[in-house]
């Protein structure tokens, strides 16, 4: 990777903490806009005038939208990466699979953690049973803890990379039922079919959600990058391990025991060389 | 026409293979059998023995057991080609690995279904429970049946090989198996008349589950058994 820190164990380049800087200036403008310059959802009821909307709960959806889009988005590129594992059997592909999951795993949890936060003044619970998108991004999220459950069983990746890569696209199956279920079963959820169309969303407020976008698409590539790096290097540690145990068993023989070992006899040992 | 009757006398002698091991060894009636009975009873002393109750959750506590006393039939489903090197010999055997899983998957879902009849009957006598509509209950048993023999053979090659697989295979199976659980319940609930809701639209949700998970595993069963 051209720029790249050559000390060992650096997974910095000029580029990624270009980027790393820009992702972490972008969450605090972030934060500003969507905890200071931005107002409140109040709502005047037309008939009784009667205030009513989500207050300042509303401002936690400025996070758990764009969140909720980066975490399919890092599931389907696992699920694509997974599909190259398959197909390409590469370790490119497999270090992608892990990454994007892993990634996409932390975001599913915290869009759970902000989704719940959201919920508890406007729906006025923590948690709702009865929700089926809340039941669906709950399943999800154990089915990829599970995913990375088995990609933690053995120190060399390499042994279970198209195993992994299958238990990745039975989980993504999950995927259209997570964003589908509010359409599908209409009464069996509390969350609205789209936040654009509930709220009238205008001005700030639009920009700060298309910011929100481009702020955790940003977070999620530094990340997604830097967990690509370290699995690089750990399939490099176990290669560079694999490889020096070789060179040390060879250097224990002496050369004419490895001929003798590989079937070389001394004519043609002295053929070979000049 | 002869491949796909070659295909299923393969799937036939795998799945009698199994069951005749299970017949001699006689480890789910022995063991996973008692096992589903006394999480049963364990349900009943933790909510108190109160009949209202048992018979209002007797859906939700009778496919629970199931899928507890599954994960143990998987478990020994894949633990019977781990041993004297079974599985290099199926590889080596030219067995299509379609029909070694639909083998397998057979195996498993005709222990299933000892497990639910068996377990319907703890309802009925320790729960107390009464069947409203026996046919939904067969077909949505049935389906849900498929769907975690499927589901559990296919995570059964997947975790079986690896080191942990005791602990792999739970927190691997059961949130695929969460959607089973939820349409069988619901179903179980309607037949059972627990509760008032439309069982026959949830035969549906299972009758993809068991679609899929038998679609998925028969494709990719050649991939996990190959590493």
């Amino acid at each position: 990777m051209a720029g790249r820190d050559e000390r060992p164990g650096n997974t910095g380049s000029r580029g990624s903490r270009l980027l790393g800087c820009v992702a972490l200036a972008s969450l605090v403008v972030l934060g500003v806009l969507a905890f200071f310059l931005t107002g409140p959802d109040v709502r005047l009821h037309p008939t009784t005038g009667e205030e009513f909307g989500q207050f300042d709960a509303v401002r936690m959806l400025y996070l758990h939208v764009p969140m909720a889009v980066l975490m399919y988005a890092s599931f389907m590129l696992c699920a694509a990466a997974s599909v190259g594992v398959l197909v390409k059997r590469t370790p490119w592909w497999d270090v992608m699979a892990h990454s994007t999951a892993e990634v996409g795993t932390v975001l599913c949890g915290l869009v759970l953690v902000t989704g719940s936060i959201w919920g508890r003044p406007v729906w006025n619970t923590w948690w709702e049973w009865g929700d089926v998108r809340l039941m669906t991004t709950l399943v999800l999220f154990l089915l990829f803890a599970g995913y990375l459950a088995l990609r933690r069983t053995t120190t060399d990746p390499r042994r279970q990379e198209r195993k992994a890569a299958v238990v990745a696209l039975v989980a993504v199956l999950d995927i259209p039922l997570v964003n589908r279920s509010v359409a599908w079963w209409e009464n069996r959820t509390l969350h609205q079919r789209s936040t654009l169309e509930e709220l009238k969303i205008q001005d700030l407020t639009l920009f700060t959600l298309m910011f929100g976008f481009l702020t955790f698409g940003l977070v999620v590539w530094w990340l997604t990058l830097q967990r690509f790096r370290v699995g690089w290097l750990e399939r490099a540690a176990i290669d560079h391990a694999v490889g020096s145990a070789i060179a040390e068993r060879r250097s224990e023989t002496s050369a004419d025991e490895l001929d003798a070992a590989i079937g070389v006899t001394d004519e043609q040992a002295g053929e070979a060389s000049p | 026409m002869s491949e796909v009757r070659r295909f299923l006398a393969d799937a036939r002698m795998v799945a009698a293979r199994d069951l005749r091991i299970e017949f001699r060894s006689r480890v789910v009636v022995g063991q996973v059998v008692p096992f589903a009975l006394l999480v049963l009873v364990l349900f009943g002393f933790a909510l108190d023995a109160d009949h209202r109750t048992l018979r209002t959750f007797a859906s939700g506590l009778f496919w629970v057991a199931v899928l507890l006393s599954a994960l143990l039939a998987v478990h020994r489903s894949a633990a019977l080609e781990q041993s004297d090197g079974t599985m290099d010999a199926l590889r080596m055997s030219g067995l299509p690995p379609a029909a070694l899983f639909i083998g397998k998957a057979t195996a498993v879902f005709v222990q299933l279904v000892l497990l639910e009849v068996v377990l319907l009957g703890g309802l009925l006598v320790l729960y107390g429970v009464q069947v409203v509509d026996p046919a939904l209950l067969v077909v949505a048993g049935l389906l849900a049946g498929v769907a975690v023999a499927a589901a559990g053979t296919l995570y059964g090659a997947l975790a079986s090989g690896l080191g942990v697989r005791e602990t792999l295979l739970p927190i691997l199976l059961l949130p695929v198996l969460a959607p089973v659980l939820i349409g069988a319940t619901r179903a179980f609930d309607d037949a059972l008349g627990a509760v008032a809701v439309d069982g026959w639209a949830w035969t549906g949700l299972l009758a993809v589950a068991a679609l899929i998970a038998t679609v998925v595993g028969a494709l990719a069963h050649g991939v996990l058994i190959e590493d």
